[in-house]
């Protein structure tokens, strides 16, 4: 058995530090964008990071497969690569499993094997598990249990590329301008203590849920705590895995809308729900009491994304910068302004997004239906 | 022969050199378009030493630091997004840009001026010591925070639109003026903690501010007479710069914002 | 409301022998705290233990010796837990409803590990050397070293002549590895910045102006001071910039990790406020962050704004706290572009900080600095930065215990004020110093006289020197960058395990 927590924090530090440079961008009505816009962009903030991580989400991507999970793993060995395939057969009608297309590049170096499968449940396995989490539990085994093997990607109709390196790079090295996407989220990063490893890059995934991130969790051992009595373990040691966590736990299992997750880990202060009326003065006591935990405190911009919907959000007294932008039915989110700017320079409206007031994007109906026929996160 | 060795880092976007031409007026052009800010900023330093005064900058995106290191009374009008901390301890130039800055406007700036035909990002004006910044539009976070002044030396910022919250933070000195012209009439602004921790300096606002929204060491009052024409004189420049109504403008009142003690917290110790 | 009468008693007790007092008045005029006074009437000295500090300065200037200046023996039940210090903190706070302040370095027995580390000595293997008639070098060059050297050959023929080609990175040379602390003028008096930038410049190694800005007179000392460009950004400018040999960010201080400071109103004279360019009389507030540092990659942004703004031609230091991630944050910051390295431990010193901040926050330098050193040696990036470390060395064996454990150089601040009269009375938040160190009040100030106080800090620097090199010498080295790191020459006595794991060294006997 691996240990990736050894991995990614190989000086035992109390947990991840790093930092970055964000951009996301989503079509409301499901038009797609090719993976140079992103680049582009992120190559324009290339300073934010430091070349040891970056790496990109992309949805809609893999259209003719909307309902397969599509899981990305990278192999340290052969052998790893064989292990996991057999364990992959034994739990999934295994569509197809292919080399994930890269092109050569000079700032992408010591790749893993790096390999994509259209998986579908073997339905007579759930035993009761919704297709989600006996995915999640598929997940965490191949992370944990197999030597070498990492699954980076596991949602349906999309994808994470993520590596060593600059993000415009680590881009290039996937052939991302080849995929057309509805969203792409992108985090260029600046660890200060981990020996960069490929699975360390963001965005960090669960299912279809990913997370970019920029900042530093000041909360991070009072989150983690929390999120590990509710059955999680964090074995990456960092801020964005209990972001990540956070939001699978108050969106998926504890179905609170994604106003309501973005009012927990950004909530109003005291003062504020003080002045409110009574019935949101309520609200806010109760979430804020019931989940003061999982309250994400120091500085942090994240965008989280899942089919059909992205959220940015910054926290409640904007440490870390998040500028917002629209052109049409498209919303570009990102670090600076610039970026934006590069890949369009005519935009209808740019703005300052209030801290702890998250920005929405939500896929029309028609382009749900196309993108994602499974239909809408089904809460419980 | 030379062994080539790769820095890691600092020469590593090292591009081309960017494309200059000249204007009928003999004005330079530099087309910044994929040029790193050191070398962009090594070449504006290039220009100006061999005696350019006027200096366009085109296709500008993100590039930082523009304007810090030329110690001269230039005048550089930048197209595009400027780039993080533009005049950073700036010291003469006039900087005018066409189109939004991004964070760090005028960090620790000492003289000389900045005209924005747009909005400003977060921490404008952090720690300025002097000279003048004027935003057309909207500003973000922590604007105006730690302003200082000395003498005559009076830091002056003058902000179209609204602000985030935290504005004037610290504020040690110097004079702002924030006109609200984007908000609806009896619209109030939006901004929390305004001038909290404000220990000398002034801050005029134009429309309502509620008590609630200010910091406790700030106290609300009207500008007096020789004040209300520093705001009419910021006001007539404003509206030459970006356009508007000089009287429509003034006809709003304006509510000072002032430091109600220069040691706010001169009672938090035990000696 | 009524005048509440104080609950707290003197701490120390004056005792005066009246055989040998004179009734010179000597005393009255010394002491900045009103304690003493004279009755022409009585012909008698009278005494206020009340408002005594324990600072010395009347007893050391008494011509006959008449005074004995003493802690106030009188002491309520004895109590390990509840102990004389929390009872006197508790009452001035009942008193006052304020935080308590201090000022210098911790006080308390937090573990001093120099004192458990020894040195090696050359015996038979290898000869020890003799530095007064060998030659023995502690030149430092602190900065960011490039990572190999490119060189030009004409041909390719062995033993051809050979043209460096490496763009050298801007360093700065000491000639002893020792460098005097941020202090700024303001919390500091203008007589005793003088003093340290004239010591430096005469003994070749670098002060620091703290964060209070450069008054005019002192740039003459450009070559060998480091600026300070710290939060509250006080008279920062472009020359002042460009003027220093190394620009300095300070993040963090060791008496005071994550707050900010206060340098109160009646500090900020029209001199400081000329130099801080803030209005006279108003409190200068130091941020307790720097408001454009928010994240590791801010840190590369202001590293590279100053760079630009000295052109490359400087290099730039980060000075952070030790604190618990000391070496992941160091990690950062070499990788952010900072070219030096500034740890503070929490033994360092402070002009005035929140007492339970001072005591309670922080870690000791010695950990913090074998820690980072280790870090950025397995991270293969400990070339691209120095790495100076502060915090309360006593003595030249702290200095090169700490050289030992990785550090290129150390800053020290209350030894060189000891140096000059100084005698931990800590009371510099009061703006009163006796000794004219950390004070404002023209009367104080003018008791330092700068070059006798020069004179003091080239001794100190002199002999802290001299003893360095004979114990390099002991060691068998000539050259103080053969010690830089170089563990394998101290021994632990009376640590734990994890203490010697932490530090890299062996227990003393392997």
């Amino acid at each position: 058995m691996w240990d990736i927590g050894k991995k990614q924090n190989p000086y035992s530090d109390d947990k991840l530090h790093d930092a970055c440079g964000i951009f996301a961008m989503m079509s409301r009505s499901g038009r797609t964008f090719a993976g140079d816009i992103p680049i582009t962009a992120m190559e324009n903030m290339h300073d934010r990071g430091n070349g040891l991580g970056g790496g990109f989400a992309a949805y809609g991507i893999y259209p003719d497969w909307p309902e397969l999970f599509a899981f990305h793993l990278m192999f340290e060995t052969k052998e790893a690569k064989a292990e996991t395939e057999k364990y992959l057969h034994q739990h999934f009608s295994s569509m197809d499993g292919e080399e994930i297309p890269t092109r050569p590049h000079p700032g992408i170096t010591s790749a893993p094997i790096l390999f994509r499968y259209f998986l579908r449940p073997n339905h007579h396995l759930l035993e009761g598990l919704s297709e989600d989490d006996f995915v999640v539990q598929r997940v965490m085994h191949i992370n944990l249990k197999i030597d070498g093997a990492f699954v980076f990607s596991s949602g349906r109709n999309m994808g994470v590329f993520k590596a060593v390196g600059h993000t415009e790079d680590v881009g290039r090295f996937f052939k991302l301008d080849e995929y057309e996407a509805y969203c792409w989220t992108a985090h260029s990063r600046f660890p200060t203590n981990t020996t960069a490893w490929w699975g360390g890059a963001h965005p960090f995934s669960v299912l279809d849920w990913t997370v970019v991130h920029n900042g530093e969790i000041s909360s991070y051992g009072t989150n983690r705590n929390y999120l590990e009595m509710q059955g999680y373990f964090c074995t990456m040691h960092t801020d964005t895995e209990v972001i990540a966590y956070a939001m699978d736990l108050l969106a998926r299992r504890h179905g609170l809308p994604i106003e309501m997750v973005c009012k927990v880990m950004a909530p109003p202060l005291w003062k504020d729900i003080d002045q409110m009326a009574q019935a949101d003065r309520d609200l806010y006591t109760t979430l804020r009491v019931i989940y003061g935990p999982l309250l994400m405190n120091g500085p942090f911009s994240i965008v989280m994304a899942h089919q059909g919907e992205m959220v940015a959000l910054g926290d409640r007294i904007r440490l870390r910068p998040l500028v917002a932008a629209e052109r049409d039915d498209v919303i570009y989110i990102a670090s600076e302004e610039a970026p934006i700017r590069l890949v369009e320079p005519t935009l209808d409206r740019v703005w300052i997004p209030k801290g702890g007031e998250p920005v929405i994007v939500r896929l029309d109906d028609a382009a749900m239906a196309k993108a994602h026929p499974e239909g809408r996160q089904v809460l419980k | 022969m030379t062994w080539e060795f790769a820095s890691p880092g600092a020469f590593a976007m090292a591009g081309p050199t960017g494309k200059i031409t000249y204007q009928p007026d003999g004005r330079a052009v530099v087309d910044a378009r994929g040029i790193y800010y050191r070398q962009l900023n090594e070449q504006l330093r290039q220009l100006v030493k061999t005696g350019a005064k006027e200096i366009d900058v085109i296709n500008v995106y993100g590039q930082r630091y523009l304007g810090t290191s030329i110690p001269e009374h230039v005048k550089l009008r930048i197209y595009g997004t400027p780039g993080n901390d533009m005049a950073f301890a700036m010291h003469g130039p006039e900087i005018e840009v066409f189109g939004n800055a991004q964070d760090g406007l005028g960090n620790t700036m000492d003289e000389g001026e900045v005209i924005v035909h747009g909005s400003a990002g977060d921490v404008l004006a952090m720690s300025m010591r002097g000279g003048s910044l004027w935003v057309k539009g909207n500003v973000g976070y922590r604007c105006g925070i730690h302003m200082k002044e000395y003498g005559d030396k009076v830091p002056l910022v003058v902000i179209g639109g609204s602000c985030q919250d935290f504005f004037g933070e610290y504020m040690a000195g110097g004079s702002v003026v924030l006109l609200g012209l984007g908000l609806a009439a009896g619209e109030t602004h939006k901004a929390a903690f305004m001038g909290t921790g404000m220990h000398a300096g002034r801050i005029f606002v134009r429309g309502t501010v509620d008590p609630g929204q200010v910091g406790k060491e700030v106290g609300l009052t009207e500008p007096d007479a020789a004040e209300l024409e520093q705001i009419r004189a910021a006001v007539r420049r404003y509206v030459e710069l970006f356009g508007g109504d000089e009287a429509e403008i003034m006809a709003t009142p304006f509510v000072k914002m002032y430091p109600k003690s220069l040691r706010p917290y001169g009672r938090l110790y035990a000696y | 409301m009524s005048v509440m009468k104080t609950h707290l008693w003197p701490e120390f007790i004056i005792e005066r022998n009246d055989d040998r007092c004179i009734r010179c008045e000597v005393c009255v005029n010394q002491c900045s705290f009103e304690v003493h006074s004279f009755d022409a009437t009585f012909n008698e000295v009278f005494a206020e233990d009340m408002n005594c500090v324990g600072c010395q300065r009347c007893q050391v200037f008494c011509p006959t010796h008449a005074l004995t200046i003493r802690p106030n023996p009188t002491q309520p039940r004895p109590n390990a837990n509840w102990r004389v210090e929390h009872l006197f903190d508790l009452k001035k706070q009942a008193e006052s409803g304020g935080i308590v302040l201090t000022g210098m370095g911790n006080d308390k027995p937090i573990s001093i590990y120099w004192d458990h580390l020894l040195l090696n000595a050359s015996q038979v293997t290898n000869p020890s050397i003799d530095p007064l008639r060998e030659p023995m070098e502690l030149r430092t060059y602190l900065g960011r070293k490039p990572d190999r050297v490119m060189f030009h050959r004409d041909s390719e023929l062995p033993g051809g002549p050979v043209v460096p080609v490496t763009q050298m990175t801007p360093l700065v040379p000491i000639e002893t590895p020792i460098i005097f602390s941020a202090m700024s003028y303001g919390a500091i008096s203008y007589n005793a910045q003088k003093s340290l930038m004239q010591a430096a410049a005469a003994f070749g190694t670098l002060a620091n102006t703290g964060e209070g800005g450069w008054p005019r007179e002192f740039r003459k000392f450009h070559d060998n001071v480091i600026v300070q460009v710290a939060s509250g950004r006080f008279g920062v400018d472009l020359e002042y910039l460009n003027d220093a040999k190394i620009v300095e960010i300070k993040l963090g201080q060791g008496a005071k990790p994550g707050i900010g400071g206060h340098l109160p109103g009646e500090k900020v004279t029209a001199d400081v406020s000329q130099t801080r360019m803030i209005p006279e009389g108003s409190d200068a507030l130091s941020p307790a962050p720097q408001h454009d540092i928010y994240s590791i990659e801010d840190l590369g942004m202001l590293i590279h704004a100053l760079k630009e703004a000295t052109r490359y031609e400087k290099p730039i230091s980060v000075k952070i706290a030790a604190v618990h991630n000391a070496p992941a944050i160091a990690s950062g910051m070499v990788r952010a572009g900072a070219d030096i390295i500034v740890l503070d431990g929490i033994r360092g010193g402070t002009g005035a900080a929140p007492k339970i901040i001072r005591d309670n926050v922080g870690i000791p330098i010695e950990l913090a600095l074998a820690q980072v050193d280790e870090r950025l040696r397995k991270e293969g990036i400990r070339q691209q930065a120095s790495l100076l470390v502060a915090g309360g060395f006593r003595n030249s064996g702290d200095v090169i215990k700490a050289i030992a454990l990785g550090a290129d150089a150390v800053y020290i601040g209350t030894a060189a004020f000891v140096a000059i009269g100084c005698t931990l009375c800590q009371k510099c938040y009061t703006g009163k110093c006796a000794w004219g160190i950390t004070t404002n009040r023209p009367d104080l100030v003018k008791r330092l006289n700068p070059d006798q106080c020069t004179e003091r800090l080239t001794n100190l620097l002199r002999a802290w020197s001299r003893e360095i090199k004979e114990m390099l010498g002991g060691m068998g080295i000539n050259s103080l960058e053969s010690l830089r790191g170089n563990r394998l020459h101290l021994r632990a006595v009376g640590l734990n395990q994890w203490e010697m794991d932490a530090l890299g060294v062996k227990g003393a006997g392997f």
